[in-house]
């Protein structure tokens, strides 16, 4: 990417060809995602999981994809039609810009802003009205009933997240995503935060809407949440965008915790794939783990527990680097 | 102050546990048998449809056609059919239909058997088309098996085969029957001769 730069010698160049390597990570890591989450769901049932299409299932997703893409994209009359057409989208965009910022390595960084955790954290915030959206202009009680969570539960997960990804920005003193990394080339802020780290991946969980906070879109209870009344490509929207903020918020736990690219002889690129992809992982385990809470238990949990102890953790982290 | 904090500590101490749990299964191997192309090996006592024992000795089958099996049969779903071949003392299938769409697997075809030559198959992988592929032929079946484990397989006799036994057997039986006949009519007149004889002394004595 760097070397296309070089040869093109314009800002203009490197941010297409940024968007193209991004929009083509986009597809293929939902696809690997897709396929990694039906093979972890399996194996912790004791399952093989997918095994027909391909060595060990391995395009399954493809043929699932292309199915998607045949399938006819319905509208429902009562709907809200110029709002439940935009929701895709919006909830769509804002992930594809989030990957814009994102580290890959020390070089691999399409803009390396000086606010790109800020940016990360802002449009991350628009896949809620995205979701809010799609609920209110099915019409249909289900999908309301589940935007009207994923609001709710927005309001209960975004405060600690803040306020733990505070405490890191108070040690490092920069917003710049590649500061940060290069801020751990000897420890990473695993070790020394391990409490804001427990409570980000808490509260990632809960963003990306997985269980067990996946009250937005419960299917037990709510047939599919939000996306009900989508069918087609643009239920393949949702779907995608659900799965790149799995990859953003894994992201951005592995450059503020698990020091980004650092790692030995394996190239940054590599190390920080592996991390992502640990960091993932760990979020399919808790899947295939928890069962989903319910509605108050999630507020108290978050109220009660995440903003204190965050709270706590940011008075601490300023106190000592204060006193250092 | 201090139940709140141990609320969470025990709390946290349980996702963990839960946790220890599912990642203990992820590395267990896996149960699940990819239908059309694996198999599972059944347990001894399992109960497929009745199929020909193979003889240790003489690799074939040990059926001597006595009909007992069809007879005892409650849905009457076994046909034998046995014919004598020459130069052997017993009767031997040539036919052994089994009918499994009737069949209960009750197992009395098994247990009645006086030569102890039906065995349960351990074949459980069962689904046809249509009625027809469950009409087992053993004999049929018996030589796939044969050619599975490699032996010679038993012949099924044709209908010239069963007709050229039938006219030997028969030949063979009219022989006997005639022999026997010649070696009555011998033996009475042995008799007759032995009593004539006897007679004659006595007649002697009257004089």
């Amino acid at each position: 990417m760097e070397l296309l730069a070089h040869f093109l010698g314009s800002e203009g160049a490197r941010m297409i060809v940024g968007l193209v390597g991004v929009i083509a990570l986009v597809s293929v890591n939902a696809l690997f995602l897709i396929w990694m989450e039906r093979k972890v769901a399996a194996h912790m049932q004791l399952r093989p999981g997918p095994m027909e299409v391909g060595p060990h299932g391995a395009i399954q997703t493809v043929a699932d994809a292309l199915k998607l893409m045949g399938k006819e994209l319905i509208t429902p009359d009562e709907v809200d039609k110029p709002i439940f057409w935009l929701a895709p989208i919006v909830i769509f965009l804002p992930v594809l810009l989030s990957l814009l910022v994102v580290p890959f390595s020390q070089t691999w960084i399409i803009r390396d802003m000086n606010v790109g955790i800020v940016l990360i954290l802002a449009f991350s915030t628009l896949a809620v009205l995205a979701i809010l959206m799609a609920g209110w202009a099915s019409n249909n009680k289900y999908a309301v009933l589940g935007a009207i969570r994923s609001v709710a539960q927005n309001i209960a997960y975004e405060i600690p997240l803040l306020i733990t990804v505070m405490s890191i920005i108070l040690m490092v003193g920069s917003f710049k995503l590649s500061d940060i990394v290069a801020a751990q080339g000897t420890c990473w802020y695993i070790l020394l935060q391990p409490m804001a780290f427990i409570i980000y991946i808490t509260c990632a969980t809960a963003e990306t809407n997985r269980a067990p906070f996946d009250l937005p879109e419960a299917e037990s209870e709510l047939v599919a949440g939000f996306h009900t009344e989508y069918s087609g490509m643009r239920f393949a929207l949702f779907f995608l965008a659900e799965y790149t903020n799995m990859f953003i918020v894994s992201a951005i736990a592995t450059v503020l915790f698990l020091g980004g690219w650092h790692g030995p002889i394996l190239p940054g690129v590599i190390w920080f794939l592996l991390k992502v992809y640990a960091l993932i992982f760990l979020m399919m385990w808790f899947r295939w783990t928890f069962p989903r809470v319910r509605f108050d238990q999630l507020i108290t949990f978050a109220w009660k527990i995440l903003i204190p102890l965050a709270f706590a953790n940011l008075l601490i982290t300023a106190l000592v680097l204060k006193l250092r | 102050m201090i139940n709140y904090f141990k609320e969470i500590a025990v709390g946290f101490y349980s996702l963990l546990a839960g946790m220890a749990v599912t990642i203990r299964y992820f590395v267990k191997p896996i149960v699940t048998v990819q239908y059309p192309r694996q198999k599972i090996t059944m347990t001894p006592r399992f109960r497929g449809y009745p199929q020909f024992i193979i003889d240790a000795e003489t690799g074939t089958h040990r059926c001597i056609a006595c009909e007992m099996c069809s007879r005892i049969c409650p849905s009457q779903l076994i046909t034998v059919e046995g014919t004598k071949f020459p130069g052997e003392k017993q009767k031997r299938a040539t036919r052994y239909l089994h009918e499994h769409y009737y069949c209960s697997l009750c197992g009395l075809c098994t247990e009645v058997c006086p030569t102890t030559a039906l065995e349960y198959s351990k074949e459980y992988r069962l689904a046809g088309f249509q009625r027809q592929d469950f009409v087992f032929d053993h004999l049929v079946l018996l030589q796939k098996r044969q050619k599975a484990q490699g032996l010679s397989l038993t012949p099924i006799p044709t209908a010239a085969d069963i007709a050229a036994a039938e006219v030997a057997e028969a030949a063979a039986k009219e022989a006997k029957a005639k022999a026997t006949e010649a070696a009555a009519q011998e033996a009475k007149a042995k008799a007759a001769e032995k009593a004539k004889a006897e007679k004659a002394p006595a007649e002697e004595v009257k004089e």
